[in-house]
């Protein structure tokens, strides 16, 4: 509670599993982004991005905590506000690059953002009209299916959906994520579209469940299966590592939206089976969890390749496998998080899912889920062939401290350890979660 | 937990974790990796021995851990599995010795035994696999780690190798993905029982799914165990270096895919539902051409280990077939042919390296006379192209024997023809290389063998061979002990057909 004023006028931070694992995922991608943010910064010359910036420290901390206030807010107004200050931090860190194609990337990002917030303020306006309520939980108990409500919460979704780069409202995110310095793309793809993501999760499943048909959840689901393949595919495209990894997120994001229709759609619900609904929320977020981990991990061993390679085309990492075996191993096992092969946390996300879209009969999901796997598996090996390409003549490269190289390894580490930690993540997710019995109002736990 | 609990892990610890300090040595630290590799095969051997001898008492072993919410990470040593383990760490063992021997001296050493190790561990994970999640994990593990080896050399030819493999493989795990998915949604945790973890379902209610499960499964499994026409890699993959293509391709990625077939004909499904949902006979008929279609490919290649991995093709196929012929003589045939094709081929395989790295000779036309330059492998060589060909008293003949007295009492006549055809084909591609090897003279000079050598080649390449022609041998002439092969498989079997299908009657 903050301020002294109770629930529903005050401020509430509530905090419930799922907050907990997000919150948990935020700290180590900011610490372990920000040591190699140090490393770079201590090896100076001409290759820290803009990091050294007299701004960089301050708009950091500033996003980490903006962050935690997304995790833990439950009041629609308030999620306004911290979703601004998630822009107004990530948009100067992004531009810190100083990149003519930075400042691009950061202007577009900008824009976007500010349109995506619009929309979101104005549904927010039309249910504090209807309502006269801030608070999800007590939105959850009012809401009901009026033409005013459902423009509210589609323009609500649509603010969201670009925040969070959805196909086919993802032209920004290639960009900003491929030309930011390389710690803020790590955070910029491994938490800042998290949060916008998170913050329609809670929507959908606390607030507008009521208000909802399923064939929304439907909707979002296609979409979601658009962004898999369509992101995947490009992906394949891009002659630039970051750039490739971008694309991924992209994709990725895809698999997130998947839960919609698993978790409320009229064949979910109908199964008569209440575990496939949990099945797929646990799902959802272990990948949420796992790509966060991965991306991150990812950014920051492309950003170790690059400053080796002098640039991050793929065409100049030949052979450098044998120059930065940790980097290139780093990359390699985040890909196997990315792909969904065990023993990975996106491997025990993808079980689950898959679990869940049979189990309730929606086999079609399951199917494009597979053929995603399979994109990302040629995404992610057409990098990594380049490194081991056996090259006579050796090419120099710059040396790269062991410091920055490892953080990107002990990031995939954690995100494969996720894969095989058993049962605590599930026991952590259980508690509060939204996707068995929804709280009826907010004296949950 | 008792020590016995943990033996299966141990087992598996041995060689991931040579593997991951492997990583770490340098390239020049050829002692320290020998003493690693050798050690970790070592001691694997010895744990595999100990639970060896257990199991023949009748002791089982099981090691289980949480894994993924309700299902386990289930390692369990029973008869079935401790056959495909006895298989991989004794190869295991003496392909470190060659693979030691075969890389001096080329680059990236470290990298190379890392993921060796990490292969090795990935097929005891299969072997030892408790349920159908756990054989995915290793199942999976094993396609990763062997890309590295497949893209060792990283010429243009083995990336394109290397891809082709990965198409192939991430494509079939993903289908056998959607297979495991639906049958857990079906049944729960699929642990592998005797008699068939899915044999208590309403076979009326489920029909159609079950029949979709299993061809998701098989289908994926088809890719590794190389049925036509999902065989592309194999061939292909024979870029790799001698030892991987002699491990891995021949035994341990093929046996894989074959050893998780009969996990789910007997463990998943069990044999009476596999053949009253009317699986077995297209299983079979898959399995015959595949037989008959290798061996023909096999006939006009040029290139030695291309021909060896059509032969491959080919001779895996006997064991679904054998599986798929219902009936305790037939399975006999087929299971033990996972250790009898395993030991031949890896000579065969053995002898091909062992000729690439002396000498140089990498197709048959220029094998004219070889035998003169290289006696003691081309013996090696003849004594597994005999087994191949089901010569007496060389392995393969009596897996061919238990495959056709098998077909001849399950009252498939035409498994006998295509056996017979498949030994014509073996010998017609087999005889002309021992023909030019023996008893051409030489067309081409070779490269002398160093003054005072005590052997023909290096003895880490010649020892090794020798070692596994001698067991393609002892194992043909010993067949009548319990402790051969066969014996172990017959004991397996006799199991297995008193619980589940009594009504065949015992072999």
């Amino acid at each position: 509670m903050v301020g002294g004023w109770s629930a529903p006028l005050g401020i509430e931070l509530y905090a419930d599993g799922l907050s907990a694992s997000l919150l948990a995922m935020t700290a180590v991608v900011m610490s372990t982004a920000g040591f190699y943010a140090v490393q770079t910064i201590r090896r100076g010359g001409s290759h820290t991005e803009g990091c050294d910036n007299d701004f960089f420290w301050p708009l950091w901390f500033f996003l980490w905590a903006t962050l935690n206030a997304v995790f833990l807010s439950r009041d629609i107004f308030n999620l306004y506000i911290t979703l601004e200050l998630l822009v107004l931090c990530s948009v100067p860190l992004l531009t810190l690059a100083g990149s003519g194609a930075a400042l691009t990337a950061g202007m577009r990002y900008l824009l976007v953002a500010m349109l995506g917030s619009m929309c979101y303020l104005l549904g927010v306006v039309l249910l504090y009209a209807r309502y006269d309520t801030l608070s999800i939980p007590q939105l959850g108990a009012l809401i009901e299916p009026t033409s005013a409500t459902l423009t509210a919460i589609a323009l609500i979704t649509s603010g969201l959906l670009l925040k969070t780069a959805l196909f086919p409202l993802h032209f920004w995110l290639p960009g900003a994520h491929g030309n930011a310095p390389t710690p803020v793309s790590a955070l910029l793809s491994g938490l800042v579209v998290k949060a916008s993501f998170y913050l329609l999760l809670r929507l959908w499943l606390g607030a507008f469940s009521g208000a909802l048909s399923p064939a929304a959840g439907e909707y979002l689901g296609i979409l979601g299966s658009g962004a898999i393949i369509w992101g995947s595919l490009l992906a394949l495209r891009q002659v630039r590592l970051k750039l490739v990894i971008a694309y991924s997120t992209v994709a990725q994001i895809g698999y997130f939206f998947l839960l919609f229709p698993l978790a409320t759609s009229e064949l979910a619900r109908s199964s008569g089976h209440p575990d496939w609904v949990a099945m797929a929320g646990s799902g959802a977020l272990y990948f949420l969890i796992s790509h966060a981990l991965a991306k991150a991990s990812m950014f920051l061993a492309a950003g170790c390749i690059a400053h080796a390679a002098g640039s991050d085309r793929l065409s100049e990492l030949i052979g450098i496998g044998r120059y930065l075996p940790v980097s290139v191993f780093a990359l390699a096992l985040a890909g196997v998080s990315l792909i969904g092969l065990p023993p990975s946390g996106g491997f025990v996300g993808k079980w689950l899912m898959l679990t869940a879209a049979f189990g309730s009969g929606q086999w079609w999901w399951a199917i494009v889920m597979s053929v995603g796997g399979l994109l990302a598996a040629a995404y992610v090996f057409m990098v990594l062939r380049q490194a081991v390409v056996f090259r006579l003549v050796d090419i120099r490269f710059y040396e790269v401290p062991a410091g920055m190289q490892w953080t990107a390894l002990v990031l995939a580490l954690l995100s494969l350890l996720l894969g095989v930690s058993g049962e605590a993540p599930f026991d952590l997710l259980e508690i509060g979660s939204p996707f068995s019995p929804p709280p009826v109002d907010g004296s949950v736990p | 937990m008792t020590m016995h609990d943990w033996l299966p892990l141990l087992t598996l610890l041995t060689s991931l974790l040579t593997g991951l300090l492997i990583f770490f040595l340098r390239e020049q630290q050829v002692r320290a990796r020998s003493f690693l590799n050798m050690t970790g095969a070592g001691l694997k051997l010895v744990f595999v021995a100990i639970m060896l001898w257990g199991s023949f008492h009748g002791r089982s072993y099981e090691t289980r851990l949480p894994l993924l919410g309700r299902t386990d990470l289930v390692l369990r040593a029973d008869a079935l599995a401790m056959l495909f383990v006895g298989l991989s760490s004794l190869l295991w063992f003496l392909t470190t010795i060659y693979a030691i021997g075969y890389l001096e001296k080329s680059p990236n050493r470290s990298r190379f035994f890392g993921f060796f190790s990490i292969c090795v561990t990935a097929t005891v994970g299969i072997a030892l696999a408790g349920n159908l999640l756990t054989f995915f994990v290793f199942y999976e593990l094993l396609t990763l780690s062997t890309y590295p080896l497949v893209v060792h050399r990283g010429t243009p030819e083995a990336l394109r190798a290397g891809s082709k493999y990965l198409i192939y493989t991430l494509s079939g795990a993903a289908v056998l993905l959607l297979g495991v998915v639906w049958a857990y949604v079906l049944a729960g945790p699929i642990e592998f029982t005797a008699g068939g973890a899915l044999s208590h379902l309403q076979e009326e209610h489920h029909r159609s799914t079950l029949i979709a499960i299993f061809v998701l499964l098989v289908g994926g499994l088809g890719v590794k165990a190389a049925f036509v026409p999902l065989h592309g890699w194999l061939p292909a993959a024979m870029v790799a270096p001698a030892p991987v293509s002699a491990l891995l391709h021949a035994v341990a990625v093929v046996k894989a895919g074959a050893f998780g077939i009969v996990r789910v004909i007997y463990d998943v499904y069990g044999i009476k539902l596999t053949e009253s949902l009317g699986l077995t006979g297209p299983l079979a008929a898959i399995a015959a051409f595949s037989i008959i279609y290798g061996s023909v490919r096999a006939l006009v290649q040029d290139d030695l280990k291309r021909r060896l991995a059509f032969s491959t093709v080919s001779q895996l196929s006997y064991i679904t077939l054998g599986v798929a012929i219902i009936g305790p003589l037939s399975t006999i045939g087929g299971v033990v042919h996972l250790v009898h094709q395993g030991i031949m081929k890896i000579t065969l395989f053995f002898c091909a390296g062992n000729l690439a790295e002396t000498i140089g000779i990498h197709r048959i036309s220029e094998m004219d006379g070889i035998g003169r330059r290289m006696p003691w492998t081309m013996t090696a060589f003849t004594v597994a192209a005999f087994g191949m060909i089901g010569l007496p008293p060389v392995a393969g003949f009596i897996s061919k024997w238990y495959l056709g007295l098998g077909a001849l009492e399950a009252g498939q006549g035409w498994a006998v023809a295509v056996l017979v055809l498949s030994t014509l084909l073996n010998a017609a591609y087999f005889l002309p290389i021992l023909y030019v090897a023996w008893f051409k003279e030489p067309q081409i000079v070779w490269p002398e063998r160093a003054p005072r050598a005590w052997f023909e080649s290096d003895w880490r390449l010649l020892l090794p061979t020798l070692a596994t022609a001698l067991l393609s041998l002892t194992a043909g002439l010993l067949a009548g002990l319990s402790i051969s092969p066969v014996g172990w498989v017959r004991m397996i079997v006799k199991q297995v057909y008193r619980l589940w299908t009594p009504f065949l009657g015992a072999p």
